[in-house]
């Protein structure tokens, strides 16, 4: 009897375990930096790699890097420390972190933050973020940065952080069935094709006709509409608005699962999606940015798919992934950040340096323009195509207007929540309801929700 | 003679306190990281108090409400999906498993390499249950594995997508919580009947009892201790079951919700930093366990007496 009690009250202790938690508030004030004196440590949060590697390549004052790769040794002593979460827990960790950053020890406080566009505004709205001025980064300075990119991070009037780089979608298409289906490979005829939905939808069908899918799955377009919405998600920390261009990704993708213009996929990512990219893949084209295409539509491809791929600009300019470098408030390490801030984003010979070597398209439109125009720079993967120059192309219409605070939230909850109606297991309605509730248990505040008529 | 007997009495106290000094560690541990959180859930359920990005809202004392808002969600269905799964990989579990221990002990009938088959039986119980569930991912996706083997032997002319409805994968997840189970509780069984005085089993068999008779009607009422703790350790983590649905379905529950369980709805509100909310489903969650679990202990234990 006791076993079972206390196997019982176990059990609801483990749950309960996992609810311990306290908090602390932000402030609307825009945050400073500590100007007194240069710590020793530089504390970095990243959701992945890059920024590390970057910094360790291209930084002339590092010494040396850990055998465990964690910290980077300054050649005035200083130390990089760097704290990698994956996507999935990024913030989680982060807020926690941030709670203490007022009472740990100056070497203790984060300095840097990585913030994907899904959340910048987040941290923001919540003072977080120290303005570059404060760090002694001029405007000059971020002169020939995209001026969409620092729209997004300004605050009061004043930028709050820097983007390394800058990531313009593009719809990537196979030659050998867009010679099958259209009767043409080159990338201007295609991009008339596909320069509207309306067009779009038509090639839609001929690929059908010939065995072919449009795109992969629901997710797939997503991202083309969402970015052009005409409003945030929420902007009044209460009410979730849907925006009309939401509710045509849900008519187009409903339209496309019915008549076979998809192959059922249910998310980007998942096995079946990279699947589709790979040689015996089926599917037309993936809308794509610019590390979308550089790394992973190239790995998923594999050695065949290389000279069968191709790239236009699709029906509208889209972007997918974008982040900011901030200086978290607080910090002490101010000249460190500003060396840092200004190699990876202002910097004109690094940053050609980065753009070259990594294929990274980088903040700085003389860099970019250049390298469009260098009719050396086409990719063997596109059959020579010169991509960057659709991509700088496209690069300045981005519009990041629209990003909020709930963003991540919003996007995973509307893709889930409409699958089950795109495979017609559930009513529009009964979807509609789906969402309602995914979004109110993610965040609690958020007690309306208006669809559109 | 009666101070010997003080001194006796006295030294007796004094071994007693160090029984309680070495428990001590157990109920520091217990206080601190159990008894601590689980006083403060239940606290906070009366509260509305959860964390958006940094804004945190509340403790605001707010009664019952918690409690009164979960009964008008879907909380009826989740915990009827809970139910649904936990017996669909219950079921075929425990009438494998009794089938196996009385082939595995059964004098008559030699089975050759039972050792090795026990160790077989054993072994999906090794694998983490996530594991299994990444696995069966990859196994069942439309470009899975499963799907080509079914075309290429001209089963199914199109992929079968088993994740997109609400049969394959309830099945799936019943299968997976069936072969990590089932090599447990057969050990368990064999071992239990291994240790059984068979003196009546074989006198059954003697006044002319088939196997199976003597098995149903003298083993298994001998078995009921063991199996009600099988039953009750397997109710207790087929309430808490998370991690195989959490994983198959991405935390989605898909379709439409029918494959999420209640802990999985408990995660939905942690997701949210819900604390009031979560806190007061994991007290229904707990009240509900506590019965469930008083009923079964009665009813198996009424036979004994």
């Amino acid at each position: 009897m006791r076993k079972k009690w206390s196997g019982l009250f176990l059990m609801g202790l483990t749950a309960a375990a996992v609810l311990t938690g306290c908090g602390g508030g932000g402030s609307k004030k825009l945050p400073s930096a500590d100007m007194s004196k240069e710590g020793k440590v530089i504390n970095v949060c990243l959701y992945q790699e890059d920024t590390k590697n970057l910094v360790n390549k291209y930084y002339s004052e590092v010494q040396e890097v850990s055998e465990d790769g964690e910290d980077t040794i300054l050649k005035d002593g200083t130390k990089i420390h760097w704290i990698i979460n994956g996507s999935e827990v990024f913030q989680t960790k982060l807020d926690e972190m941030l709670k203490k950053q007022d009472t740990v020890a100056a070497d203790d406080r984060i300095d840097i933050i990585d913030l994907e566009g899904d959340y910048v505004k987040k941290y923001l709205e919540s003072g977080v973020c120290v303005p570059l001025s404060d760090i002694g980064i001029t405007d000059d300075d971020l002169k020939n940065q995209y001026p969409n990119a620092k729209e997004v991070v300004t605050v009061d009037g004043k930028v709050c952080g820097v983007a390394t780089g800058i990531s313009p979608g593009l719809f990537a298409y196979r030659r050998s069935i867009a010679k099958d289906v259209l009767g043409t490979d080159d990338p201007d005829k295609v991009q008339e094709a596909l320069a509207d939905w309306t067009k779009f939808d038509e090639v839609a069908q001929k690929a059908k006709d010939k065995g072919y899918y449009m795109l992969s799955g629901f997710a797939d377009a997503y991202r083309v509409f969402s970015n052009n919405m005409a409003g945030p998600w929420v902007s009044d920390n209460k009410t979730v608005k849907i925006d009309p261009a939401i509710m045509q990704w849900i008519e187009m993708t409903k339209k496309y699962t019915d008549a076979g213009y998809n192959h059922k996929t249910t998310n980007v990512f998942t096995e079946d999606w990279m699947k589709d990219q790979s040689a015996e893949g089926k599917v037309f084209g993936f809308f794509y940015s610019t590390w979308g295409i550089n790394f992973t539509l190239v790995g998923n491809a594999g050695k065949e798919g290389f000279g069968d791929w191709a790239v236009c600009k699709g029906p509208k300019p889209f972007y997918w992934g974008a982040s900011w470098l901030v200086a978290a408030k607080n910090t002490d390490n101010p000249k460190h950040i500003k060396e840092i801030f200004e190699l990876l984003s202002c910097d004109r010979d690094t940053m050609k340096k980065i753009a070259v070597d990594t294929m990274t398209f980088v903040n700085n439109t003389e860099v970019m323009n250049e390298i469009a125009e260098d009719p050396n720079s086409g990719l063997d993967f596109l059959g020579g195509q010169n991509h960057i120059a659709l991509f700088s192309e496209v690069a300045p219409t981005i519009n990041y207007n629209n990003i909020c605070a709930y963003d991540q939230g919003c996007t995973l909850d509307i893709i889930y929540s409409f699958g089950d109606y795109f495979l017609g297991n559930i009513s529009l309605d009964e979807a509609k309801k789906a969402f309602e509730t995914a979004i109110k248990e993610r965040y609690p505040n958020l007690t309306d929700i208006v669809w559109p008529d | 003679m009666t101070k010997k007997r003080k001194e006796k009495k006295k030294k007796q106290r004094y071994y007693r306190k160090w029984g309680y000094i070495f428990t001590l560690p157990f109920f520091i541990g217990f206080f601190v990281f159990f008894f601590v959180p689980l006083a403060s859930t239940v606290f906070y359920s009366f509260y509305e108090y959860y964390m958006v990005g940094l804004m945190e809202v509340g403790p605001n004392y707010v009664g019952f409400d918690n409690y009164i808002s979960l009964l008008q969600t879907e909380l009826p269905k989740y915990a009827l999906n809970t139910l649904i799964l936990w017996l669909g990989g219950f079921v075929p579990q425990i009438i494998i498993s009794l089938l196996l221990a009385s082939w595995f002990t059964d004098a008559r009938l030699v089975v050759h390499g039972a050792k090795f088959f026990r160790v077989i039986i054993y072994m999906p119980g090794m694998i983490m249950a996530s594991a299994w569930a990444m696995m069966f991912f990859t196994l069942f996706s439309n470009a899975g594995p499963i799907n080509s083997l079914l075309m290429t032997l001209g089963v199914v002319k199109k992929p079968v997508a088993f994740m997109s409805s609400v049969l394959g994968t309830r099945i799936l997840i019943c299968f997976m919580m069936f072969l990590i189970n089932l090599g447990n509780s057969t050990i368990l069984l064999i071992a239990t009947i291994m240790e059984l005085d068979l003196d009546m089993y074989e006198s059954a068999r003697i006044d002319g009892c088939s196997h199976g008779q003597a098995f149903r009607k003298v083993v298994v009422p001998l078995l009921s201790p063991v199996l009600s703790y099988i039953v009750i350790t397997s109710m207790v983590s087929g309430i808490q079951m998370f991690d195989l649905p959490q994983i198959l379905t991405d935390g989605q529950g898909s379709p439409n919700r029918t494959s999420m369980t209640l802990i999985m709805y408990l995660n939905r509100h942690l997701l949210g930093n819900n604390y009031g909310l979560a806190g007061a489903l994991s007290v229904y969650i707990f009240i509900v366990s506590a019965i469930l679990c008083f009923f079964i202990y009665r009813i198996l234990n009424k036979k004994e007496e």
